[in-house]
C-alpha cells in the first residue's frame, strides 16, 4: 500500500485492473485505491508479471502492506517464490486527488448494474447527491448515444467530423485535466494591468474601421502575451518524456467553451509575428469553426501555451489548468474599471487581472513575474503591438 | 363502525379487562375517586369497588413495586402512572425488578404487569409532564413497549398486553385521549407487537409512532400530489418490527423517522442505525429524522409547538429527502 500524502495511514484497494498472469508494464495503472482524499489510481513502477494479489478489494491495510506480487522481468529466471516485491512504492502525490462523486448507496449499486459511470452524472439529491432517479436517467442517455470504447486523452482530437457529444467532450476534458492535475506542480501568479491606454488606443481604432473588422481588447493582449513569451522561452514549449522542449514558433491556444458543453483550445500560430488586425480576424475564424466542430487537428495539437479569458463571462482572475504537454496558462480576467492610484492619487482606470499558471518542473516563480511585467508593460504602449 | 374517543377507548379496555378476569385490578394515583388523571378510569371505581380500582399513595415507588409482587403472586396489575415523568421515581421497580427477574430467577419467576403511562407534550403541561421517553424504557430488554396511536389499538392492546406473560409498558399520548376515531367494531383483538402501515406510498417511508402518526398522515395527504408517502405506526418500539420496516424503506429507498422524544440516542437513532446496518444499499438519500427539540418541554404554546415534530416539519423534512428530482 504506497503513502499518498504525508497524512496517509490506510488505504483501501477499491478496485484491481490486473490478474494474476498478467503483464505490467512500468507506470501502468494496476489498482483504484481509497485514501481518506478520495480514490487514486495507483501505478506499478516496474515492469513483470502479476503472480498472486494479495488484498481484495474492500480490504483496509496499513501503508507498506505488500498488496500484491509481481515477477519482475529481471526475475524471471528465479524460481517462482522468489520474495514479495511490494508494487506501486511510495509516491507522493502531486497536485489534486481526482474529486469523488457523492452518490447514494442505492445509486451506486444501480449505477454498476448499468454499466454508468457516476463521475459524469449531476446529482440532484440532498446536497447535489447523485440519486437512483439521476443514474437510471443517465442511463437512458447513454444508451441513446454510442459510446466510444476507448477514453481519448485529447481534448477533441480528429474534430473533423463535426461537433464530438458533450458527454465525449466532458471525458476527454476530464482526463487532460486530470492529468495535468496529477502530474504538473502547477504555481499561479497575478498581476494586475492597467489596461487604460490600450482601450483608449482601441476605441479610437475601431472607429476608423468597419464594425465587421472590429477588434476585441484581446487580440493586441494575445500579441502582447506572444511578445512576452519570445523573451521567456521557458514558458513557450512542452514537456515530454521527463523533459521541458523549447518551441520555436509562439502559437497561442484560445480556449473555447462550446455551446453544448466543454472546451476546445485551438491554436493561432506564430501570433508574435502577426499583426494585431491578423490576429483578430484568425481569432475570430476559429471561434467561429470551433463551435460549428470544423477545426483542423494541426490547429488542436499546435498551440504551445494556452489562453483562458473569461473576462465577458464576469470573473475578475482566471487560475487555469494547463493543458498537457504544455508547461503554461495564462488567464485573463475582466476588464473593468477599478481604482486605480498612482503618484499619491487614486483615480478610476480600466484594469485586467492577468495570472499565469505554470509548471514548476520546468519555472519558478521568478520567471513567471518577469513575464507578466513583461506583458504588462507591453500593454502600456498599444500602438507598438 | 362506531366513533369514540381514545379516552372512551382506553376507558373500554380497562373496563373490559376488569369484567373479563377477576385476577385484573387498576392501581395508581387517583384512578378511583378522581376517575384518573386523564379520565379514563371514570366511573370504575364504583362499578367494581376499592379492591379492583385502588387509589395508591404518592409513591411510585411502592405502588409499583406492590404491583410487581401482586403480579408475581398470580394477580394481573395494571398500574397507571400519572405521566412519563412521574415513571422515573418508579424506574428501581421497573428496570431492576419486573424487566430482570424471570432471567434472575433462571426462568421461574414471570412478572405478567402492566403499566398504562401518558407520554408527551401538546397539553401545556411543562416540563413537569410532557416529556417522551418511552424510547429510554425501549432501551431495557425484558419489557415490551408499545404506543396505541388509533382507537382500536387503544381498545385492545391492552388486552394482549394482559395476555402476555412479562412486563407491557404502555404509552398513551395525551394528546391523543381528546381525538376522535372510528372504532372497527368487528375486531376482538390485536397484536400487541408488529408496525402497520398505515397509509401506503411508493417515495418516502415516514416511520413513526403514538401522537406522531396523525401529523405524519396529515403530512402525507398534504404531499399527496408530488410526494407518495408510506406512513408506518411502528405500534410496538420494543420489540421493533424491523421487516416492516426494512420492506418498506427496500421499496422506496428514502426513510424519515419522526419521533416527538429527543434525537440523541432516541428511539429514531435506533432505527436509524437498524436502517445502516440493514438496508444500506437501498437507501437512495441519507436517513432523516425529524424529532423533538433538545429542551426541556416548554410551557408557552408557541414554544411548546414549536419543540416538537409537527406537520409542516414532517412536510419540509419529506420534500428535502425527496429532492428535486421530478
Amino acid at each position: 500500500m504506497p503513502m499518498l500524502g504525508a497524512d496517509m495511514e490506510k488505504g483501501t484497494v477499491v478496485k484491481w485492473f490486473i490478474t494474476p498472469g498478467a503483464h505490467v508494464n512500468r507506470g501502468d495503472v494496476v489498482a483504484d485505491v481509497e485514501t481518506d482524499k478520495g480514490v487514486i489510481a495507483v501505478e506499478i513502477w516496474q515492469s513483470g508479471d502479476v503472480e498472486q494479489i494479495l488484498v481484495e478489494p474492500g480490504q483496509e491495510v496499513a501503508v507498506g502492506t505488500v498488496l500484491a506480487q509481481i515477477r519482475s522481468v529481471e526475475d524471471k529466471e528465479r524460481p517462482s517464490v522468489s520474495e514479495p516485491k511490494i508494487i506501486a512504492e511510495s509516491k507522493p502525490s502531486e497536485g489534486e486527488i481526482p474529486q469523488r462523486a457523492h452518490a447514494s448507496p442505492l445509486a451506486k449499486r444501480i449505477a454498476e448494474e448499468l454499466g454508468v459511470d457516476l463521475i459524469k452524472i449531476k446529482g440532484t439529491g440532498p446536497n447535489g447527491a447523485i440519486t437512483r432517479a439521476d443514474v437510471e436517467d443517465a442511463a437512458k442517455i447513454l444508451k441513446e448515444i454510442p459510446q466510444p470504447t476507448v477514453i481519448t486523452e485529447a481534448v477533441a482530437a480528429p474534430v473533423t467530423t463535426g461537433v464530438p457529444s458533450s458527454d465525449q467532450m466532458r471525458r476527454a476534458v476530464a482526463a487532460a485535466m486530470v492529468r495535468s492535475k496529477r502530474d504538473i506542480p502547477h504555481y499561479y501568479l497575478q498581476t494586475d494591468v492597467n489596461v487604460q491606454k490600450l482601450m483608449s488606443w482601441l476605441t479610437e481604432e475601431n472607429r476608423r474601421i468597419p464594425v465587421t473588422e472590429r477588434i476585441l481588447a484581446v487580440a493586441p493582449i494575445m500579441k502582447a502575451i506572444a511578445l512576452g513569451l519570445r523573451e521567456s522561452p521557458e514558458f513557450n514549449g512542452f514537456y515530454k518524456d521527463g523533459a521541458f522542449q523549447r518551441h520555436s514558433d509562439i502559437n497561442l491556444g484560445m480556449i473555447i467553451s462550446l455551446r453544448g458543453g466543454g472546451l476546445v483550445a485551438p491554436g493561432i500560430t506564430a501570433v508574435d509575428a502577426a499583426t494585431v488586425p491578423e490576429i483578430m480576424g484568425r481569432l475570430s475564424d476559429l471561434i467561429e469553426r470551433g463551435r460549428r466542430g470544423k477545426l483542423r487537428s494541426s490547429e488542436i495539437t499546435s498551440p504551445t501555451v494556452t489562453i483562458s479569458s473569461l473576462g465577458e463571462q464576469g470573473v475578475d482572475v482566471v487560475y487555469g489548468v494547463i493543458y498537457p504537454p504544455q508547461v503554461a496558462l495564462i488567464g485573463l480576467g475582466g476588464i473593468r474599471e477599478r481604482p486605480w492610484a498612482e503618484g499619491g492619487m487614486v483615480g478610476a482606470a480600466h484594469l485586467m487581472t492577468i495570472t499565469i499558471s505554470a509548471d514548476h518542473r520546468v519555472s519558478d516563480g521568478h520567471l513567471g513575474s518577469r513575464l507578466l511585467n513583461r506583458i504588462s508593460e507591453l500593454l502600456q504602449n498599444p500602438e507598438a503591438l | 363502525m362506531k366513533e369514540i374517543t381514545y379516552r372512551e377507548a382506553c376507558h373500554d379496555a380497562v373496563r373490559s379487562a376488569l369484567m373479563a378476569d377477576e385476577r385484573v385490578f387498576l392501581i395508581g394515583e387517583d384512578v378511583g375517586s378522581y376517575g384518573g388523571c386523564y379520565a379514563v378510569s371514570r366511573g370504575l371505581l364504583s362499578e367494581f369497588g376499592p379492591q379492583r380500582v385502588r387509589d395508591a399513595p404518592l409513591s411510585e415507588s411502592a405502588f409499583v413495586g406492590a404491583a410487581i409482587g401482586a403480579a408475581m403472586a398470580g394477580m394481573r396489575p395494571i398500574v397507571e402512572l400519572m405521566t412519563v415523568n412521574f415513571s422515573l421515581l418508579a424506574l428501581d421497580q421497573i428496570v431492576n425488578n419486573a424487566a430482570t427477574l424471570l432471567h434472575m430467577s433462571g426462568g421461574q419467576i414471570n412478572v405478567p404487569l402492566v403499566i398504562r403511562m401518558a407520554t408527551g407534550a401538546g397539553r401545556q403541561l411543562a416540563a413537569q409532564h410532557s416529556h417522551s421517553w418511552e424510547g429510554w424504557y425501549a432501551h431495557i430488554p425484558g419489557l415490551k413497549i408499545v404506543t396505541p396511536s388509533t382507537v382500536d389499538d387503544a381498545r385492545w392492546m391492552l388486552h394482549a398486553a394482559l395476555a402476555d406473560p412479562d412486563p407491557v409498558l404502555i404509552f398513551e399520548h395525551v394528546n391523543l385521549y381528546n381525538e376522535k376515531g372510528a372504532l372497527n367494531e368487528s375486531l376482538t383483538a390485536v397484536p400487541l407487537t408488529g408496525a402497520a402501515i398505515r397509509r401506503p406510498g411508493n417515495d418516502l417511508s415516514i416511520i413513526t409512532y403514538g401522537a406522531c402518526v396523525n401529523k405524519a398522515l396529515r403530512a402525507a395527504t398534504e404531499l399527496a400530489e408530488k410526494i407518495s408517502c408510506e406512513v408506518i405506526d411502528l405500534r410496538s418500539l420494543r420489540p421493533l418490527d424491523e421487516a416492516t420496516i426494512l420492506a418498506s424503506v427496500r421499496k422506496t429507498s428514502r426513510a424519515l423517522i419522526v419521533d416527538e422524544g429527543w434525537r440523541s440516542g432516541g428511539i429514531g437513532a435506533e432505527i436509524s442505525a437498524r436502517l445502516m446496518e440493514q438496508a444500506f444499499y437501498d437507501l437512495d438519500v441519507p436517513v432523516a429524522r425529524v424529532c423533538g427539540a433538545e429542551v426541556p418541554i416548554p410551557y408557552p404554546k408557541h414554544l411548546e409547538d414549536a419543540s416538537i415534530p409537527q406537520v409542516t416539519s414532517i412536510k419540509k423534512a419529506a420534500e428535502t429527502l425527496v429532492g428535486s428530482h421530478e
